[in-house]
């Protein structure tokens, strides 16, 4: 287990002039020792590359890596003892599953009895142990992928576990297994995890917390409830959350906020100094008023969407669309009514011209 | 274009890929098929498109029978999984092929077509690239342009969002559902998601191991599953499945729970699905205490599995909520929101629901 | 699932036109054999049927036990000494960029030289006078005679077909490897795996389709040898070097017993389908072995 610190920048090409050229941009960030993060962002974000820099595969082209305050970019993974699963599976085709656990013990000269207890103990962690003796190449994509991973955590020195979007291969019921599986296992073995992915699903049920990564920036790092509650850039707000927030276009002069050419009262001077405002509004805390509302703003209802376990329904404000959730047991408005809708709440951001949080901003 | 399928049927050698089925598409509308991996979704969309020739049965285009005609002189169009569009071509000539092909067009008619086209779809600015400079999504936006330019009466998609990003697949999504309801085709298209389902609307056929189980719009499907077949393939998270034994007056699920419904005597299984389980409780609700054993957040909602006295449960919560592994947890349910289905597996009773006003 | 393939019996007219191809440039040849193969022809208008006749006393003719015998153990050799080599160099070409197709193009090298002037470069490389090979070995002290030793004559043979033929296993050793992906290296690195075992675990298994394609090629092709060794050592001294095809050419052409000739082509024929039968199977069964061995 170790404390892992960075503070590097990757950029493919010698001399890196503007930000395109490069594949991170300058960071610096921490993983805590026992702690499990999640990388999440599109493809293309680099998030694979940090994690490539991270086990060694990969070394930045500028910046260290420290492993408890250890300067280990020089290192090979191996050195940095480190245990890495892939997307796919990657087994050893011609030994047993026991084989395949103990091969990174008897590559380090463990002896044979301690050697046999570990697998042991991961296999049935792993629910795998009644398979030990059967060829690993016959098996199931998902039984293949607990292998890989037990032979990260047979270790047990292993200073973190890194994944590479390890589910893409698992059929969708046996996802819901693996992940309930890697958690209990963070739980019992409080080893450092690191998981690369894009799917919010996964990174926000795994990891206590959340690297949100875009164009090779790290652009909010926190835990799922700060990620959904309060994004600090707008592409948090829109990636996180299904659907993603809304954002409105916004002007605020003296205690008035115009939104699509509605005036709604606010109170919020930090709001003055930014000419170039943004709204933003998850569709779960966006809730249903009469058209006359005090400090509602006037929608008409494009579509409403029975998603089974809660309406969605879209209205049109003015050119945009603002999207909102009810529960399932509520009675929607029909489709093209007059509706009114409040936007201003407790959990209403506003975005300045850079896509940045304004912090003294609470509706 | 009304598509009427009869008594249709698919094998290869021993193996039965669809049992015999009657389905009859709404004309101009969506139709989900939904269904496991193998549950015969691309034989069924493979047989409609006429690249495989049924076993048995037939297939009719408005009353005409089609069995047997080649694809190539039926008129549809097909979206595949994985990106597939001309490599060597440029996006320009992709999305014209079939408008080249179908000829009695000019020049300059193909390219304000294509042009109209690739901006319904945001790819205007890639029309002189190759289709393998282009990222997944954007190709997949190809080959959506160039199924809509063959402008079909029947246009087929399988699972075509599968290999995408989860969020660019919300989007596409969004885009899809759109670009099909100012259509005129009749759509088919092919997914394991039961989320995806519910957005795209429409008509859902559900089908499992070979069988379709059930067809009607996608909120009745949903909402009135007419077997446990159909309610454990169209839910996601799974249903909670609980024993239960009726008296006609209330159902007994054990541990001195019981709920008050009628239902006819005998023994039946008691389905719940996720959100009907709430951590605060209503006048009427039972309460199922247990111990929490996983919470999984996907921000807009937090998945618990408890373990309880009648079993495991899996309660969907709106937003984020922390539990610490092994805490007591109660969960109360309303009676009147479960499905209860008989011994066979048939539905009895499911709850009500109210329409939009 | 593996969705059938439409059924198109139109497909059997488009391969009329090949089928008449080889049915003339194969098949009526073969045929002719077989005719001849169970008559004695005295004379080109003087023919006998004679039946199994040819048959029967061509497998009992000793001299025809010993050139197969030579035939099998040259056949062998050469799988020894091809198969490990062609792997080690295959292992040591580099993955990508230019020198990857340098050197890919410098080992297709010997594989691009006609079978008879690969004979002829040797016959001369190995002559004690102003072969390189042969002046080398003469003024280290060595005797060395292709044409007067068998041995050396055998060994001679052997090597001219190992710088020939081993760069086709090379080749497709190569390109077995090259499909393996990066991720199967990078977690036999974290595994702290030696470079022997990545060979041994990773490599060799992950090569299996190739080799096996590799042996069945290379077998085949050194039990119907024929120029090479009739070019260098013309079939001796005696009959040292005189392999299989040369043994059958000699009967046929040499003495013009065309009967016993055309008998003994099917034999050959029958023998090499039999033994490639064997290969194939034995290593289909051990590939299935491995998948049924997990159930």
């Amino acid at each position: 287990m170790a404390r892992i610190d960075l503070d590097l920048a990757h950029s493919y090409r010698p001399n890196p002039q503007q930000d395109n050229d490069y594949a991170l941009l300058p960071l610096k960030m921490s993983f805590a020792d026992g702690g499990a993060y999640a990388l999440l962002g599109p493809s293309g974000c680099g998030k694979t590359t940090m994690l490539n820099i991270i086990s060694g595969l990969v070394q930045p082209s500028q910046g260290t890596v420290s492993f408890d305050g250890r300067d280990v970019t020089a290192l090979s993974p191996q050195q940095r003892n480190i245990a890495q699963v892939f997307q796919f599976p990657v087994i050893y085709d011609t030994m047993t599953v026991a084989e395949n656990l103990a091969f990174p013990l008897k590559n380090r000269g463990v002896p044979a009895d301690r050697i046999k207890a570990r697998v042991g103990r991961i296999a049935e962690m792993l629910e795998l142990s009644g398979q030990l003796n059967q060829r690993a190449a016959g098996l199931a994509a998902d039984a293949k992928q607990k292998i890989s991973l037990g032979r990260g955590l047979v270790r047990e020195d292993v200073s973190a576990v890194l994944f590479d979007e390890p589910l893409t291969v698992i059929d969708p019921h046996l996802k819901w297994q693996l992940r309930r599986k890697l958690k209990q296992i963070h739980h019992e073995l409080k080893l450092t995890l690191i998981y690369v992915t894009h799917d919010q699903v996964e990174a926000l049920t795994f990891a206590e917390k959340i690297v949100v990564m875009s164009q090779g920036r790290a652009v909010q790092v926190g835990s799922a409830d700060q990620l959904f509650e309060r994004p600090q850039h707008q592409f948090v707000g829109h990636f996180i959350g299904s659907p993603g927030m809304n954002f409105l276009p916004a002007r605020w002069q003296a205690g008035v906020l115009t939104v699509a050419g509605q005036d709604l009262r606010l109170d919020a001077p930090g709001l003055a100094a930014h000419p170039t405002l943004t709204l933003g509004v998850r569709p779960e805390y966006v809730t249903l008023a009469a058209p006359g509302d005090a400090n509602a703003v006037r929608a008409r209802v494009a579509r409403v969407q029975d998603v089974g376990t809660y309406w969605l329904v879209s209205a049109a404000l003015g050119e945009q669309t603002v999207r909102l959730r009810l529960p399932a047991e509520a009675m929607p408005p029909a489709e093209g009514s007059e509706i009114g809708l409040q936007l201003l709440g407790a959990h209403t951001c506003f975005y300045g011209a850079d896509e940045r949080l304004i912090e003294e901003a609470r509706a | 274009m009304q598509l009427t399928m009869e008594g249709l049927s698919y094998r290869v050698g021993a193996a039965e890929y669809l049992y015999p089925l009657d389905l009859r598409l709404v004309p101009g509308a969506v139709t989900v098929l939904l269904g496991a991996t193998q549950a015969g979704k691309t034989s069924l969309m493979r047989l409609m498109a006429g690249l495989d020739k049924p076993s048995g049965g037939r297939v009719s285009v408005d009353g005409i029978d089609v069995t047997g005609v080649p694809v190539r002189q039926r008129k549809v169009s097909m979206v595949y999984q994985q990106f597939i569009n001309y490599p060597s071509m440029s996006v320009f000539d992709n999305i014209a092929s079939p408008l080249k092909l179908r000829g009695g067009l000019d020049a300059a008619a193909v390219r304000a077509q294509v042009q109209a086209l690739a901006e319904r779809l945001h790819i205007e600015m890639h029309l002189t690239k190759l289709p393998a400079q282009l990222s997944g999504g954007q190709q997949q936006r190809v080959a959506l342009a160039r199924a809509l330019a063959k402008a079909a009466p029947l246009m087929l998609l399988d699972e075509p969002l599968v290999n995408l990003d989860y969020k660019l697949r919300e989007e596409l999504r969004e885009e899809l559902a759109q670009l099909f309801a100012a259509g005129e085709s009749t759509v088919v298209y092919a997914t394991t998601e039961p989320a995806e389902a519910l957005l795209l609307g429409g008509h859902t056929a559900v089908l499992d191991a070979g069988e379709l189980l059930q067809y009607g719009p996608t909120a009745e499907v949903f909402h009135r599953p007419a077997s446990l077949r159909v309610a454990r393939a169209f839910s996601d998270p799974p249903m909670n499945l609980l024993a239960g034994q009726s008296s006609g007056e209330r159902i007994d699920l054990g541990s001195g729970l019981a709920l008050a419904l009628r239902a006819p005597a005998g023994s039946v299984t008691v389905g719940v699905r996720a959100n009907a389980l709430r951590l605060q409780q209503r006048p009427g609700d039972i309460a199922l205490a247990g111990a929490v054993e996983l919470a999984e957040i996907s921000g807009s909602d937090t998945f618990v599995h408890v373990k309880s006295a009648v079993g495991p449960l899996v309660a969907q919560l709106g937003g984020v909520h922390y539990f610490e592994l092994g805490t007591p947890l109660t969960l109360y349910l309303d009676g009147a929101q479960t499905y209860v289905f008989d011994a066979q597996g048939l539905l009895l009773l499911a709850p009500e629901r109210g329409a939009p006003k | 699932m593996n969705v059938a393939k439409p059924v198109n019996q139109k497909a059997w007219l488009m391969i009329l036109p090949v089928l008449i191809c080889v049915a003339f440039s194969a098949i009526l040849p073969l045929m002719t054999v077989v005719n001849y193969s169970v008559q004695d022809i005295i004379s080109p208008d003087r023919r006998v049927f004679v039946g199994t006749e040819w048959f029967a006393s061509v497998m009992r003719d000793p001299e025809l036990h010993e050139a197969l015998l030579r035939q099998l153990g040259f056949s062998l050799a050469v799988l020894l000494v091809e198969l490990p080599l062609g792997v080690a160099l295959a292992l040591a070409m580099p993955a990508q960029g230019w020198k990857a197709s340098a050197v890919l193009v410098i080992v297709a090298l010997s594989l691009l030289i006609p079978w008879n002037v690969v004979g002829t470069i040797w016959q001369i490389f190995g002559r004690a006078d102003i072969g390189l090979l042969g002046a080398t070995l003469q003024g280290l002290g060595i005797s060395y005679n292709y044409t007067g030793d068998a041995t050396d004559a055998w060994l001679t043979v052997l090597v001219m077909d190992v710088w020939h033929w081993t760069p086709l296993v090379a080749l497709l050793g190569y390109a077995g490897l090259r499909s393996i992906p990066d991720a199967y290296y990078q977690a036999a690195q974290i595994d702290g795996a030696s470079k022997f075992a990545v060979f041994r675990y990773i490599q060799l298994p992950k090569m299996r389709g190739v080799l096996m394609i590799a042996v069945l090629l290379r077998f085949m092709d050194s039990f119907m040898i024929y120029t090479e060794p009739f070019v260098l050592t013309g079939g001796g001294p005696g009959n040292a070097t005189t392999f299989l095809s040369q043994f059958l050419t000699q009967k046929a052409v040499g003495q013009f017993d065309l009967g016993p000739a055309a008998a003994f082509s099917l034999i050959y024929f029958l023998i090499i389908l039999l033994l490639c039968f064997i290969l194939y199977n034995g290593m289909q069964a051990l590939g299935t072995a491995d998948k049924e061995a997990t159930k």
